[in-house]
């Protein structure tokens, strides 16, 4: 009887916590939206004013007028294609022998004993420092920029796999094998699936990091993409161009953020669905 | 009676240590027929999941053999019901109950009636589409109840399905699992610590010895089927048969030293 008098009064108070909760969050919301507005409207009025020195820090409202006329002449879209190009076929190149490698660490133990040695030398190597010797090797064509992106996507994601892997419980492969799973359907059923939340932390690691290394390979011996946009940009002092290019990067890495979280959340629905 | 359905012949598993050696089973030896109940209770350490393990083909006896006869038809030797959280936790139930199947190349359609059939019977229907983080411990083992049963193996081997339960769960879970056996009398051998559980799901009770895993006892169990697991405790003959398998357990059980072995 006193507990089904408490059930509403329990209901309207868990109804008030959730609506303060919600208030909390779409105040948080526009806190996150206003800051950033906040920042290019001081810089607008510091560089109108003459604050800050207009040749280094041109006013976000000229800066939006050389974006209009990149976009107009075709250069932004040509050079933000041919980036998002190699970014694509190196972060394939890289990831899927690194997934599969990865795989094969986590589960044989031989394996992993011959190639973990290799991983843990090279992997210490600043990536950026590798690009000459990318350059010799691959020259100055297209392949160099996707060895690099290749190279940034293959570490993480090989490193989280078979890592992945190894985090499995024992008992999840004792059932596979009790239930008649052989060879690729371990792979399929039991070590991918079992290992893709870690995977996966590693395929976004690894994206991030093919973005830097490929404005860094557009800088040095490429006549195309974002990098060099920005890098001919300081060359000829087109200050302006460098902030289109800079400010479209970091749009490229937003996105790309955003795609890998929903790829993750429509891949392993069971960690999101609740 | 028919025939052995399982034979243990001189199963023996020794494990190396950095002292010596380790006997988990000294050479075991017994039969389980076919379409029986078989439990084995034995204390902790005993030897009893070894046992199990090496029926299964999860691991190697050091020597001996145990062999499974197989009946007409391509149906798979052994489906394994874990102790514990076993059901994969990235696949619904529906994928967890038919996994068996799948991996044995199994028609769709046939998984459909039979993951169906198995679902139904053990009430999770409604949860067919959900992921195992969703489900109660209960439910978990309902899950891998139905994906044992499903692949319709030749004989069904449970290592404490239950231990993890509280007692409620434990209870209805028992009489679940009778319900379903008591429609394809399949040949079991389940694995408790329970003298209880052996009692009421049993036909016949294997009692381990502490010591090197030997067979110490074997007890039928009289009580007709179909069982109610509530009725059976109610029982004259419950009470004796409780108290002499306990009786064969004692012994085997170290009691701490400080406490009276009663």
């Amino acid at each position: 009887m006193s507990v089904e008098a408490s059930t509403p009064v329990v209901a309207a108070d868990r109804r008030a916590r959730s609506r303060a909760r919600f208030g909390e969050a779409s105040r948080d919301r526009v806190l996150s939206i206003a800051s950033p507005v906040a920042l290019f409207m001081l810089w607008e009025l510091a560089a109108r004013a003459h604050w800050i020195d207009v040749r280094f820090f041109p006013a976000p409202s000229s800066i939006a007028g050389t974006f209009g006329t990149l976009i107009a002449n075709g250069t932004l879209l040509a050079n933000t294609l041919t980036t998002l190009e190699r970014l694509a076929i190196g972060i394939v190149v890289g990831g899927v022998p690194a997934l599969l490698i990865g795989l094969a660490m986590g589960l044989y133990r031989p394996i992993y004993a011959i190639v973990d040695p290799l991983i843990s030398a090279t992997y210490p190597i600043p990536k950026s420092a590798i690009l000459p010797l990318i350059l010799l090797v691959f020259g100055l064509g297209e392949a160099s920029k996707i060895a690099m992106v290749a190279i940034g996507m293959f570490y993480p994601v090989v490193i989280n796999t078979a890592a992945g892997v190894r985090q499995i419980d024992r008992i999840y492969f004792d059932v596979g094998h009790n239930f008649g799973a052989r060879g690729w359907a371990v792979f399929r059923t039991i070590a991918f699936p079992g290992a893709l939340p870690v995977i996966m932390t590693g395929v976004k690691l690894g994206a991030g990091l093919g973005l830097i290394l490929i404005a860094i390979a557009e800088m040095v011996g490429a006549q195309s993409g974002l990098g060099f946009m920005i890098w001919n940009a300081w060359q000829i002092l087109q200050v302006n161009t460098m902030y289109v290019g800079l400010i479209t990067i970091a749009v490229i890495g937003f996105i790309l953020t955003v795609l890998l979280n929903e790829l993750e959340r429509l891949l392993i629905p069971a960690r999101t669905r609740r | 009676m028919s025939g052995a359905k399982i034979r243990f012949e001189n199963v023996e598993k020794r494990f190396a240590l950095r002292d010596g050696e380790h006997v988990a089973l000294g050479g075991v030896s017994f039969d389980v027929r076919a379409g029986e109940f078989f439990v084995i209770v034995g204390p902790s350490g005993c030897g009893k999941t070894t046992l199990l393990r090496i029926a299964a083909g999860l691991d190697q006896p050091t020597s001996g053999r145990v062999t499974i006869a197989h009946g007409d038809g391509d149906r798979p030797e052994n489906a394994m019901v874990f102790q514990g959280e076993s059901i994969f936790p990235w696949m619904t139930v529906r994928d967890n109950a038919s996994y068996g199947l799948r991996m044995r190349g199994a028609s769709a359609s046939h998984i459909d009636s039979v993951v169906g059939h198995y679902l139904d019977r053990t009430g999770l229907r409604r949860f067919a589409d959900a992921y195992p983080q969703q489900l109660s411990g209960g439910m978990k083992q309902r899950v891998s109840i139905a994906r044992a049963f499903a692949c319709d193996p030749e004989v069904l081997l449970m290592d404490e399905p239950f231990s993890a339960l509280d007692e409620q769960n434990r209870t209805l879970l028992q009489q679940e699992l009778l319900r379903i056996w008591d429609e394809t009398h399949k040949t079991v051998v389940f694995i408790t610590h329970s003298v209880d559980e052996a009692v009421t799901l049993g036909d016949r009770i294997m009692v381990m010895g502490a010591d090197q895993g030997r067979p110490k006892a074997f007890v039928d169990v009289p009580f007709a089927r179909p069982r109610s697991v509530l009725d059976l405790r109610a029982t004259p003959e419950y009470g004796p048969l409780f108290h002499d398998i306990w009786a064969q357990l004692k012994d085997e059980i170290r009691f701490p030293s400080a406490e009276p072995a009663a």
